[in-house]
C-alpha cells in the first residue's frame, strides 16, 4: 500500500486507487491507469493540432478555387495537379526555390569555414583582445536585428550589395557567424590540447593542424551546427525581405509572402496551398529521416 | 607551394588537402612561442582578421550606426545627415501608434515565453517520467511519436506557418469556422478570427505557440534525460508524486535551460515580425496586433524616416537586455531557495 500513498497528489486519482490492479506484474493502480490515459488524451490533443492543419492545408491544395469556397471539408473531385503547376511556374516557386538553395548554402559554407577557424582562433590561442572579440560576438547574439536592418541596407548599398545575391549570401554569413562560433568555441576548448601540440611536435603548422587534425575531431561539433544553421537561415525571413528586393532574386520564404499577398486579389489560394506543400514536404521529409539527429542537434546547440 | 595558404579559406577542404603536401617545413616544434613564421601571419590573418573585419562591417558596425542614426532626421537618400539630438526619442513618447505597439510588443513577450515554456515542460514531463509510478522510472508508452510530430512545426519556416494559419482562421472557407459550424457553433459562420479586436491578439498567440512548443519540448526532453534517474527514483522512495517531482526535483534540476530557453522565446516574441508579416501585415484591426518591428519596418522602408526607424531600434533593443537582465534576475532571485543535489 506504500505504493499508493507515495502519489498522495496524483491528480486523477479518485478513492479507487487503492485497489490494486493484477493485470501486470509490476502491479498498476487505476489511478496510475487514469493518469496515464490523461497523459496520453493530452498528448493525443496536441498531436492532432498538429497534425489536421497540415493534412487540411495537404487536402485543399488539390482543389480548385471554387471548391475550396465551398466548403473547408469538402475532398477534391479528383487528384489534379494543376495547382502544383501553376505553383511552380507561374507564381515562380521553383526559382524561389532555387534561390533559397543558392543563398543558404553559400552562405553555409562561408560560415561554417571562417567561423570554425575564428572559434579555433579564440579557443586555443591566448592573445590581447581575445576576450573582447568574444563579447562582440555574444553583442551579435544579443542585439535585435532589427537595430542593425537600416544601416545594413545602407553598407549593402555602398558596396554595390543591395539586391543581389552574393550580397544576401554574405549577410546571412555574417549573422550566422557569431553563434557558430560560440557554439565551436565550446566544443574546441573541449579537445585536448595536448593533440595540436603533439601535431605541432611532428612539424605541422598552424594551417596544417588545423586542417587535417582539430577539424576532423570537431566533426561532430560541426555537423550539429550546420544543421542548425540551415533551419535559422532556411526559415529567414526579415533579412531578404528587406534587402533584396528584386522579384527575381527573392529566396522561397519571402516569395511565399508576396505569392500569399497578391493570392489576396487574384485569389488562387488552391496554388497558395500547393505552394506550402511545395514548402514544406521536402524539409518534413529530410525531418523524418534525420530527426534523431536534427533533435539531438537543437539540445546540444541550446543546453549549452 | 606556399601561395597555397591565403587562398586556403576560398578553396575550403581541398586546400586543406594541398597544405598536407606543403607546409611541412614550415611549422615549429616549439608553437607556444611567438615566431611569426609565414604559416602564423597568414593563419591568423586568414583565421581571425578577415572574418572579423567582414563580421564588423556587416554586423557590428550597423549596431553602432543604428546609435548614431537614431539622434538624426536622416531619410536616406540625402548626402546631409542633419543632427537632432534626442528629438527622435521624445517624438517617439508622443506617437500613439509606437506606444500601441510597444505595449503589444510587451504583452507577447510576457505571455508567449510563459505559456510556451510551461507546455513545452509539462509535455516533456510526459514524455520522460510520465509513466507508470510503480516501476522503473520510464516515460509514456510511443513518447517517441508524440515527440517528432511535436517537432514538425520547427522545420515549417515560420512565414509558411503563418500562412497556414491565416487560411485555418479565413472567416469563410478556414478550417476553423468549419469545424466551429459543424459542432452547432453558429455564431462563428463567418467569424472574422484575426479581423475583430478581441480575437486577432489572442488568435495570433496561437499560431506563434502553436510553431514553438515542439522546439523547447525537445530542448526539455534532453535535459530531463540528463537528470539521473536514480533521483527520480529516491524522490519516489521518499514519497514525492508525479507532480511533486516535477515541481521539487524537475524544474530546479533544469533552471539553466529554462534560464536560455526563456531568452529565446522572449527575444522571438519580442520580434514576432515574420509573424505578423503573414497573419497581420496591417497591425490588426485597431493596431491591437502592430508590434514593434512592424512599425520600424513600415518607418523606414515605407516611409523612408531612417532616423526615426533608428531611434525605434534602439527602443527595442533596450527592451530586449531589459528583458534579459528580468529573466536572470527572476531566475536568480528564484534559485537560491531549493539547491537539489547541485
Amino acid at each position: 500500500m506504500t505504493s499508493t500513498q507515495a502519489r498522495p497528489d496524483a491528480p486523477v486519482a479518485g478513492g479507487s486507487r487503492a485497489q490494486a490492479v493484477p493485470e501486470r506484474a509490476s502491479g498498476r493502480t487505476a489511478g496510475d491507469t487514469a493518469v496515464t490515459a490523461g497523459s496520453h488524451a493530452v498528448l493525443i490533443i496536441w498531436s492532432l493540432l498538429v497534425i489536421v492543419p497540415l493534412l487540411w492545408v495537404i487536402m485543399s491544395s488539390f482543389k480548385t478555387s471554387s471548391e475550396i469556397f465551398a466548403s473547408p471539408f469538402g475532398l477534391p473531385e479528383r487528384l489534379r495537379f494543376d495547382n502544383y503547376v501553376n505553383a511552380w511556374t507561374t507564381a515562380g516557386i521553383g526559382s524561389f526555390f532555387l534561390n533559397s538553395v543558392i543563398v543558404v548554402f553559400g552562405a553555409l559554407v562561408v560560415t561554417m569555414l571562417f567561423g570554425s577557424m575564428s572559434a579555433y582562433v579564440l579557443a586555443r590561442f591566448q592573445f590581447p583582445g581575445n576576450r573582447f572579440i568574444y563579447y562582440l560576438m555574444l553583442a551579435g547574439l544579443t542585439f535585435p536585428i532589427f537595430l542593425a536592418i537600416v544601416p545594413l541596407f545602407f553598407v549593402l548599398r555602398g558596396v554595390g550589395l543591395l539586391n543581389t545575391l552574393p550580397g544576401l549570401i554574405l549577410v546571412y554569413a555574417a549573422f550566422a557567424f557569431p553563434f557558430t562560433v560560440f557554439f565551436l568555441y565550446s566544443f574546441f576548448r573541449s579537445l585536448s590540447k595536448s593533440i595540436a601540440e603533439a601535431a605541432a611536435l611532428d612539424g605541422a603548422g598552424e594551417w596544417r593542424t588545423f586542417f587535417s587534425v582539430m577539424l576532423p575531431m570537431a566533426r561532430p561539433g560541426l555537423a550539429t551546427v550546420a544543421i542548425l544553421n540551415f533551419v535559422g537561415l532556411w526559415n529567414q525571413f526579415l533579412l531578404p525581405v528587406a534587402l533584396n528586393t528584386n522579384t527575381d532574386n527573392y529566396v522561397l520564404t519571402q516569395g511565399m509572402a508576396a505569392f500569399a499577398s497578391q493570392a489576396g486579389y487574384s485569389v488562387d489560394f488552391g496554388a497558395l496551398f500547393a505552394a506550402v506543400v511545395i514548402t514544406v514536404v521536402p524539409v518534413l521529409v529530410v525531418y523524418l529521416v534525420f530527426q534523431r539527429q536534427l533533435q539531438g542537434s537543437v539540445s546540444q546547440g541550446t543546453n549549452k | 607551394m606556399t601561395a597555397v595558404g591565403p587562398v586556403a579559406p576560398v578553396e575550403g577542404a581541398a586546400a586543406g588537402v594541398g597544405l598536407r603536401h606543403g607546409l611541412r617545413q614550415l611549422g615549429s616544434p616549439r608553437w607556444r612561442k611567438r615566431n611569426l613564421t609565414f604559416d602564423r601571419i597568414s593563419f591568423f590573418a586568414v583565421f581571425l582578421v578577415v572574418p572579423l573585419a567582414a563580421y564588423i562591417a556587416f554586423v557590428v558596425s550597423p549596431f553602432v550606426q543604428a546609435a548614431y542614426f537614431s539622434l538624426t532626421s536622416w531619410t536616406g537618400f540625402s548626402a546631409d545627415i542633419p543632427f537632432v539630438g534626442l528629438s527622435n526619442y521624445t517624438k517617439l513618447l508622443d506617437d500613439d501608434i509606437f506606444l500601441k505597439a510597444v505595449g503589444n510588443s510587451v504583452v507577447l513577450a510576457l505571455v508567449l515565453p510563459t505559456v510556451t515554456l510551461v507546455l513545452a515542460m509539462f509535455f516533456a514531463t510526459l514524455v520522460t517520467v510520465g509513466g507508470s509510478s510503480r516501476g522503473n522510472v520510464r516515460g509514456l508508452a510511443g513518447s517517441s511519436f508524440y515527440r517528432i510530430v511535436s517537432f514538425f512545426p520547427y522545420v515549417v519556416p515560420a512565414i509558411v506557418i503563418g500562412l497556414i494559419w491565416s487560411q485555418i482562421y479565413d472567416p469563410n472557407s478556414g478550417l476553423l469556422n468549419g469545424i466551429l459550424t459543424k459542432v452547432g457553433l453558429d455564431q462563428f459562420q463567418s467569424f472574422a478570427w484575426l479581423g475583430e479586436v478581441g480575437t486577432a491578439k489572442l488568435a495570433v498567440m496561437f499560431v506563434i505557440v502553436w510553431g514553438l512548443v515542439g522546439f523547447y519540448l525537445v530542448l526539455f526532453i534532453a535535459a530531463i534525460k540528463g537528470i539521473p534517474a536514480e533521483v527520480f527514483e529516491a524522490a519516489r522512495v521518499d514519497g514525492a508524486g508525479r507532480f511533486r517531482s516535477t515541481i521539487s526535483i524537475t524544474i530546479p534540476l533544469v533552471r539553466d535551460n529554462i534560464q536560455t530557453a526563456y531568452i529565446y522565446m522572449g527575444i522571438l516574441a519580442l520580434d514576432a515580425f515574420v509573424y505578423m508579416a503573414a497573419l497581420e501585415p496591417g497591425g490588426g484591426p485597431e493596431n491591437s496586433t502592430l508590434v514593434i518591428s512592424q512599425r520600424l519596418f513600415t518607418t523606414a522602408f515605407t516611409q523612408g524616416q531612417f532616423g526615426y526607424a533608428c531611434a525605434m531600434g534602439v527602443v527595442l533593443a533596450v527592451i530586449t537586455l531589459a528583458y534579459a537582465g528580468l529573466v536572470f534576475l527572476v531566475i536568480r532571485l528564484t534559485g537560491g531557495r531549493d539547491e537539489v543535489a547541485e
